[in-house]
């Protein structure tokens, strides 16, 4: 990946995106990297589409702006696709990664993605209600984004999750989601 | 070792003050404070920190609070954002008054109306008289360790005077990013144990603060303010010093980036300098001499080193996050005051970016650096003062 990465999540309230975003800054510190994770604040209501960046580096980072052109695109739910633009500013090579039931190849014609640009899809609300019984698709997109930038190791990732939902979750919760990263990271399809 | 963390602009300044234990914390929510003073209020049920928690119905209560633990002869923080620092305004002027070195955090929120909760800087603006000493900060890791700091700066026997440390709210306040905290003895070293001067509770000298000052010696009490004020820069400088001793990291009384052999500059506060200086650098990359200057200590004002800083460039933009609707931009007035005391000094414009939290983008930055350079090839200034990223 480029010098900086830098990634737009696209969700809605209660879907645990900041979170995700969150999660990720912390793990990307390894290695002396710069992070960043910061949401795009508005009222805050379950169910509102949201929007929430990352920027990760091997520089200084000192951009404090939204994220414009996004090298990676995440959207955590699918219904976003229908009522907002998700690949508005998306470069030649954005990767665009979709929590859907849908095959990557039907994501892509909808997306009009480029050739250059790679769609992959999981199906993280069904792993997240397999895995520990709630649709929270935030633990299988970052599994999902894992294997899609090789931003960290799925490891690493792991142990962050652990880190990060320990605080607050019981063990069942926290297993549930380490699962949920696991099979995020493996169930990706490209299309 | 310093240990490398990602957290909010919040949560760093938090842990300053929780490394710096102070005695009595004046707690009152306001956003995007509150998650702050929750923090700490954390750390006190915790028992991270000794200090004594007052919860009160107000700003303009904390701040009383403040200055009542302050004159009894204690070291005392508060934080506060936006209405909250309104409604302290009468007791600003009794803590600089007092001279009692109250420390806080503010995090910089519009004020209404109409209401809005995000990040500009009107608030600390309107505080710019109250005899406060301000300092400002561009990410987390200045807040904290202007925090930090700020403490050694207010505390200092020449000085004894209340600090507010800006940071931006949201963009800062609420951001993760990857910064440094200092080990907590370390930071206990650096702040040193809190001297108090003339405390109330000393009960075998009895002592009043604040009496009745008529036309007799008011004007010399006020002088004087203005005189202590005059010595802030030294210590600021040396506070500095000492710091960078400690964690490397290099402080002064303003930022200069590129600036050096710059024909156009940018002056702007806090968060968008680091947007900005990206942008110079594109600039730079194609040629064109730009540079940038960010103010740290913004009362008292280093008018004459600015002004040593600028002297070369041909045409400055100075960028405001507030206004002084039906003047210029408060930052504007202090940098024109800065140059009018030079024989030949450059072209000034203001821009007005941001209110209300506003995205300040690069393509703002662009903007304004082109204009410059148009002025600075010997174009005309079309207007002095207008707002930019504005909805048409």
């Amino acid at each position: 990946m480029a010098e900086t990465t830098e990634i737009r999540w696209h969700g809605r309230g209660g879907q645990g995106t900041v979170t995700a975003a969150k999660v990720l800054a912390d793990a990307c510190l390894s290695g002396g990297r710069h992070v960043q994770a910061f949401p795009e604040y508005g009222p805050e209501r379950a169910g509102a589409p949201l929007r929430a960046y990352n920027r990760v580096s091997s520089h200084e980072l000192r951009m404090h702006c939204p994220v414009l052109n996004p090298d990676v695109v995440t959207v955590v739910d699918a219904t976003l696709l229908d009522s907002i633009n998700i690949t508005e500013g998306a470069k030649d090579a954005t990767i665009f990664i979709i929590n859907t039931t849908k095959d990557p190849k039907e994501i892509r014609a909808k997306l009009g993605a480029a050739a250059s640009q790679k769609v992959i899809t999981v199906d993280a609300t069904k792993i997240a209600i397999d895995c520990f019984g709630r649709a929270m698709p935030n633990s299988p997109m970052l599994g999902a984004l894992c294997k899609a930038t090789g931003l960290i190791t799925l490891d690493h990732l792991l142990e962050d999750v652990r880190k990060s939902f320990g605080k607050k979750f019981s063990q069942k919760v926290i297993d549930g989601n380490l699962e949920a990263t696991r099979r995020g990271y493996e169930e990706v399809k490209e299309g | 070792m310093a240990k490398v963390v990602a957290v909010t602009g919040n949560e760093a300044c938090a842990n300053a003050l929780r490394q710096v234990n102070p005695d009595v914390c004046g707690i009152y929510p306001i956003t995007p404070q509150t998650d702050m003073m929750q923090r700490y209020a954390s750390f006190i049920s915790d028992g991270k920190v000794d200090t004594e928690a007052i919860l009160v119905e107000s700003e303009h209560s904390s701040m009383s609070a403040c200055i009542g633990a302050s004159a009894a002869g204690g070291r005392v923080i508060t934080a506060t954002s936006s209405q909250g620092l309104a409604l302290m305004w009468e007791m600003l002027h009794i803590a600089s008054g007092d001279r009692l070195p109250i420390i806080m955090p503010v995090v910089n929120r519009a004020l209404s109306a109409p209401l809005n909760i995000h990040g500009d800087h009107s608030d600390a603006m309107g505080a710019r008289d109250t005899g406060w000493i301000q300092i400002w900060s561009e990410n987390a890791q200045e807040a904290y360790d202007n925090t930090i700091q700020a403490f050694r700066v207010g505390e200092h026997m020449d000085i004894r005077l209340p600090v507010m440390v800006c940071l931006d709210g949201f963009i800062i306040s609420h951001s993760i990013e990857r910064m440094e905290y200092l080990e907590d003895a370390e930071v206990k070293n650096f702040v040193g144990e809190f001297k108090n001067l003339y405390p109330l509770l000393d009960l075998e000298k009895p002592k009043s603060y604040g009496p009745l000052i008529l036309t007799d010696l008011y004007h010399e009490y006020k002088r004087a303010q203005h005189e202590v004020m005059l010595k802030v820069k030294d210590v600021v400088l040396d506070v500095a010093k000492d710091f960078e001793k400690m964690s490397g990291r290099k402080y002064g009384l303003f930022e200069t980036y590129r600036l050096e052999d710059a024909d156009i500059a940018l002056v702007i506060l806090n968060s968008a300098a680091g947007t900005s200086k990206d942008v110079i650098d594109e600039f730079r990359n194609k040629g064109i001499k730009a540079g940038l200057l960010k103010p740290r200590l913004f009362r008292p004002f280093p008018y004459e080193e600015v002004a040593e800083a600028l002297k070369n460039t041909k045409a400055v933009c100075v960028l405001d996050r507030s206004d002084s609707f039906g003047g210029y931009g408060p930052l504007f007035m202090e940098i024109s005051s800065a140059l009018y005391q030079l024989k030949e000094r450059p072209v000034l414009i203001n821009k007005i970016y941001g209110l209300g939290g506003r995205d300040y983008l690069p393509s703002h930055a662009e903007l304004v650096l082109n204009e410059l350079h148009g002025i600075a090839q010997g174009g005309k200034i079309n207007i002095i003062k207008e707002y930019i990223g504005v909805r048409e």
